[in-house]
């Protein structure tokens, strides 16, 4: 097994999440129009993340084979529902921002992802481990696009006022696209974009329709 | 690692048993909070329509409270009666949760606000004046746009015609475009605005293009560019919430009532 500081870092940049296995986009689309939104929505899925799998990963000895991913989601969701209970009672105002975002985490994939892939198969420390280096690959890309979002679509950030916008009486003229979901796919594009070009060994070989892998191979989970 | 049968029935039951507890656990605990939350939310809502608070301002949880019990009173109307009816919790009253309640509401004709039910009740807020006297009134008022309903409150002067204020506290329109409705900016382009007409009749509306101001053109309020559908069920809500179907008997019984005494 790798060492647990790969398997923390690993997921920042070599293998992030939404980065390199692409998981995860419609969260990422949704909550990035604002920082705060995408600061506490990066939380709940830290949370959510970090919980379900080390309870994946506690029971897995015990769970049955045949009826394995409703055992995940059914713990999945549940860590859900309670973070978007914290949410509603602590953070009010934030919540009703995400609305059905927090509930949609039970169909993040990164987290079934984690779960099946890493969860079923380790122990709970590196699991734990685990979950909180993709949580913090997810937050990443999603502060990184919230930031440009927000600056540029709202010339604000964390709604304080960076570029006074014209609709507020200043003279940035805000680019209507950030606060669109084609531009959250551009920034997120972008971002693969420049990594791949850091490290170009993340490119994948060149797709063919209707190509199967070949025999024996074991893939990263996409 | 193979399971048996009794095993894989044993492990699921459980885990339901277990986990639903937990999260019961969580919600039960966490209730009251998120209703007070809630109820903190309508009242700095409506505290903004009236125009008791601006936008921006961070007020306390006391200063909230204050605020709303020196200024305001919850009322429940009788909507096809127009009548307000005496009760001592209308503070408790969900007005969103009554018109799914097919015992405390009625199915609502047909309007261009897609509102599909009505509630037996409404739920409105008398604005106190300095002297006493009632100063305006705070109406919900809901509708569809172009994604969603967007929920929001409308306050009018005590003539029970000019618009005093706007707010939206719920909506899922386009940020930017009919998201604007949300924008501080486009609703202090509403005080002032004839909401009624002399007849009695709902008549303000969403124009495309801008609106004169309020003297000039009593009547209607700036579109929002890019967003003519919420634009137009903006319109729609109001006709529908100011109408027959809704407040309208309320208000019209009111301001004779005031105008007689």
């Amino acid at each position: 097994m790798s060492k647990p500081r790969e398997i923390l870092l690993d997921p920042l940049i070599d293998n992030n999440p939404i980065g390199l296995q692409v998981l995860g986009i419609c969260s990422a689309l949704a909550v990035t129009t604002k920082m705060e939104t995408a600061v506490v929505m990066s939380l709940a899925v830290l949370f959510v993340l970090t919980t379900s799998t080390v309870v994946v990963s506690v029971l897995r000895a015990l769970i049955p084979a045949s009826v394995r991913i409703i055992t995940q989601l059914t713990i999945i969701a549940s860590m859900v529902m309670v973070a978007d209970q914290f949410l509603r009672a602590y953070l009010y105002e934030i919540s009703l921002q995400l609305s059905v975002f927090v509930g949609l985490i039970i169909t993040n994939c990164i987290i079934m992802g984690r779960a099946e892939a890493f969860a079923m198969q380790n122990k709970p420390w590196p699991t734990f481990l685990d979950a909180l280096g993709n949580s913090a690959g997810y937050a990443l890309v999603l502060i990184v696009v919230a930031a440009f979002r927000e600056l540029f679509g709202s010339g604000s950030l964390f709604g304080i006022t960076i570029l006074p916008t014209t609709s507020m009486g200043g003279w940035y003229e805000p680019n209507g696209l950030m606060v669109l979901a084609p531009g959250a796919f551009i920034l997120i594009g972008c971002f693969i974009w420049a990594v791949r070009t850091i490290r170009p060994e993340q490119n994948e070989e060149e797709f063919h329709v209707g190509a199967l892998p070949e025999p024996g191979y074991e893939g990263d989970l996409r | 690692m193979e399971h048996s049968a009794r095993h894989t029935v044993i492990f699921t039951t459980a885990l339901c048993v277990v986990f639903s507890l937990l999260v019961s656990a969580v919600a039960v605990a966490l209730k009251d909070r998120q209703d007070e939350n809630q109820r903190l939310d309508r009242i700095k809502n409506v505290l903004l329509a009236a125009g008791l608070s601006q936008r921006g301002e961070s007020l306390s949880r006391d200063e909230l409270n204050q605020r709303f019990e020196q200024k305001l009173e919850a009322k429940l109307v009788d909507l096809a009666k127009g009548n307000f009816v005496d009760t001592d919790d209308a503070l408790d009253y969900d007005q969103r949760r009554a018109a799914k309640d097919p015992d405390r509401s009625r199915p609502a004709p047909d309007n261009g606000a897609k509102v599909q039910r009505v509630p037996d009740l409404g739920l409105v807020y008398l604005i106190r004046g300095e002297s006493g006297g009632v100063d305006g009134v705070v109406l919900p008022v809901e509708g569809y746009g172009l994604w969603s309903t967007m929920y929001g409150y409308l306050a009018l002067e005590a003539d029970l015609r000019t618009v005093r204020g706007i707010t939206f506290y719920e909506h899922g329109e386009t940020p930017g475009l009919g998201g604007e409705i949300a924008n501080p900016r486009w609703q202090a382009g509403w005080p002032g605005r004839q909401a009624i007409d002399e007849k009695g009749e709902p008549r303000l509306r969403v124009k495309k293009g801008t609106a004169g101001p309020p003297e000039r053109d009593p009547y209607q309020v700036d579109g929002l560019s890019g967003a003519t559908i919420t634009s137009n069920g903006v319109t729609n809500m109001l006709s529908f919430w100011l109408g027959d179907a809704a407040f309208g008997p309320f208000l019209d019984s009111y301001r004779n009532q005031q105008e007689a005494g």
